[in-house]
């Protein structure tokens, strides 16, 4: 976690990667906040952790609900009608998008 | 009539047929059309929804039924948590007209124990925020000084039962959601333990951190809305087998005897004056009920916010991704399925929503992982280790909810690191996944309310409760 500057072109690879619009400003305004941000993270650099195992959730073994297969029950679900009363651009039985495939 | 409600009033008053649950129901929507307006606490009413189980409780009152554990208790669901029927925002413009199919697991049992959903409060867009400014629809007010804000995420669903609007509210907690407005806010606010309550429903900002819990005007209905929510649920891989015991039967246990840990990194410089000399009021009341106060040191406290930062926009990043314009929400036409993805997040998320997207993307990006996200899971588990360490010594740990009282309006908003600082005191037990909750603990100049902060043990919520229970009814919120 060397104490890199973020810069424009960070921001504008990650905002690519989200999918994500950014107006100049927006990136301006982006780049100096993550930036400070990631030099208040550098303190974490203080703390050697080459021991540690790395924790993804805090469930213990024996708290997990899942630790067994559930049983693979066939049950009805036919939401389909409800699913796409939310879509903005709905065909049922699909969904609608731009075209993705040029010919 | 009671100005204030109690689950347990309700109850009484319906059985004794003083009120109906529909006149109770009515009764609220009258406060809350009177006070909304400058509180700006709640987004959305349901009166169809109130109605229909208002008049199910009516009937089996009337035909002298048993009535379930909350019949008739006006509640109110934070904005990110699933209501059928009615529309569930997250406080965000790209959810602006969506209305979820199904119910949420804890809004299902809600309903299922009787309890009348009047409405949706409003939050921090997507749960992201301290303060309550980054819901898309305005901010909230803080109900003891209308300058002020509620706290946050959960600011609208601390408020609302802050000023009478609803007797129970749900909020979430990611980084201290439901406990840091409680304490603004001047209400019992809890999150159980990590798996206690099904998240099925809720709308995932931070998978491995977001709870679902209750608020109130006493630590008694804390407990008995945990209750009715807490438990197993298919629906929820990470919700828990462990028995829900009654936490009614044990709140009046004597605390007497028992051991409470003082971390002196709770203590340090940043701390309002006002909210010290409070904290130390709350303190000596726990040492006149015979409790043990012992200093105990949790060394990776400092490191809380930094850690809390790298996983929660990690996970939220991931999340978010969802919102694509093509199943349900916003979106913004383009000639290009990838142009129509990149203009509808641009258009539809906020400010602070766009800025975690960025960083959580960051840090998980090609290059990075290793240096913050591994990093971040690492100091996770010291920090988990800290609770586990302190927990040998002590049967619960007491601290102050939040560095300061509830701040003016607009103080923090442009400057997002001073706003994250404001979970300095409760990101800490989001990480290492135990329960918490904020207890009122007077009130700063008379006025602006501090919350205590109590954690137990992973599923210890009795001994939580048990312990907030002694402090309220020992006079807590008058330190």
């Amino acid at each position: 976690m060397s104490p890199v500057k973020i810069t424009r072109e960070d921001v504008l690879r990650v905002a690519e990667l989200a999918y994500l619009d950014l107006s100049e400003s927006e990136l301006e305004t982006y780049r100096r906040q993550i930036d400070e941000i990631l030099e208040y993270i550098g303190k974490l650099n203080e703390l050697d952790t080459s021991a540690v195992e790395p924790m993804a959730q805090v469930l213990a073994d024996d708290q997990q609900a899942d630790a067994t297969m559930r049983e693979d029950l066939v049950v009805p679900c036919g939401v389909a009608h409800d699913v796409l009363s939310q879509a903005p651009d709905p065909e049922p039985p699909y969904f609608r998008v731009p075209k993705v495939i040029e010919r | 009539m009671a100005a204030n409600w109690t689950i347990q009033g309700v109850r009484e008053a319906l059985t004794a047929k003083k009120i109906s649950a529909g006149e109770l129901s009515a009764e609220f929507y009258k406060r809350i059309e009177a006070r909304n307006p400058e509180l700006n606490a709640f987004l959305t009413l349901s009166p169809e929804r109130a109605r229909k189980q208002s008049d199910k409780i009516d009937a089996l009152v009337a035909a002298g039924k048993p009535l379930p554990p909350l019949a008739g208790v006006p509640v109110a669901i934070k904005d990110v948590i699933s209501t059928r029927g009615i529309t569930t925002t997250c406080g965000s413009k790209i959810l602006e007209k969506y209305v979820p199919p199904f119910d949420a697991t804890a809004v299902e049992r809600l309903d299922a124990a009787g309890a009348v959903i009047l409405g949706k409060t409003n939050c921090d867009e997507f749960a992201m925020g301290s303060s309550n400014e980054n819901s898309a629809y305005g901010a909230v007010k803080n109900p003891a000084s209308l300058d002020r804000v509620p706290g946050g995420s959960s600011g609208g669903s601390a408020a609302a039962v802050a000023a009478g609007l609803a007797v129970v509210t749900l909020g979430t907690d990611t980084g201290g959601s439901i406990r840091q407005p409680g304490a603004l806010c001047g209400v019992p606010a809890m999150m159980g333990s990590y798996g206690r309550v099904s998240r099925y429903g809720l709308i995932a900002f931070a998978s491995s951190l977001d709870r679902i819990g209750p608020l109130a005007t006493n630590v008694r209905d804390v407990a008995t809305v945990l209750r009715v929510i807490a438990g197993r649920d298919p629906f929820d891989s990470t919700s828990t087998t462990a028995v829900v015991p009654d936490y009614l039967a044990e709140l009046q246990e004597p605390v007497k005897g028992l051991r409470l840990g003082i971390p002196k990194e709770y203590f340090g410089e940043g701390m309002d004056a006002g909210v010290r000399q409070k904290i130390e009021a709350g303190l000596e009341i726990y040492r006149k009920l015979g409790c043990k106060l012992v200093d105990i040191r949790m060394p990776h406290t400092d490191y809380a916010i930094a850690t809390y930062y790298i996983i929660a926009t990690a996970e939220a990043s991931s999340n978010l991704a969802r919102y694509d314009g093509v199943r349900f929400g916003l979106r913004v036409d383009s000639d290009s399925l990838l142009s129509m993805y990149r203009k509808t997040r641009g258009a539809g998320f906020g400010p602070e929503v766009k800025r975690r997207i960025v960083l959580g993307t960051y840090v998980l990006s090609a290059g990075y992982y290793d240096a913050y996200y591994l990093k971040g899971q690492k100091v996770r588990a010291l920090i988990a280790r800290d609770f586990r360490e302190a927990f040998e010594q002590v049967d619960a740990i007491v601290t102050p909810t939040s560095p300061v009282p509830a701040f003016p309006l607009g103080e923090r908003s442009e400057d997002p690191l001073q706003m994250y600082l404001a979970d300095i005191y409760t990101v800490t037990g989001s990480l290492a996944g135990v329960p918490g909750i904020s207890v009122p603990c007077g009130r700063v100049g008379g006025k602006l309310p501090v919350g205590l902060q109590i954690f137990g043990a992973p599923f210890a919520e009795e001994r939580v409760l048990q312990l907030a229970y002694a402090f309220e009814q020992a006079g807590g919120a008058e330190s």
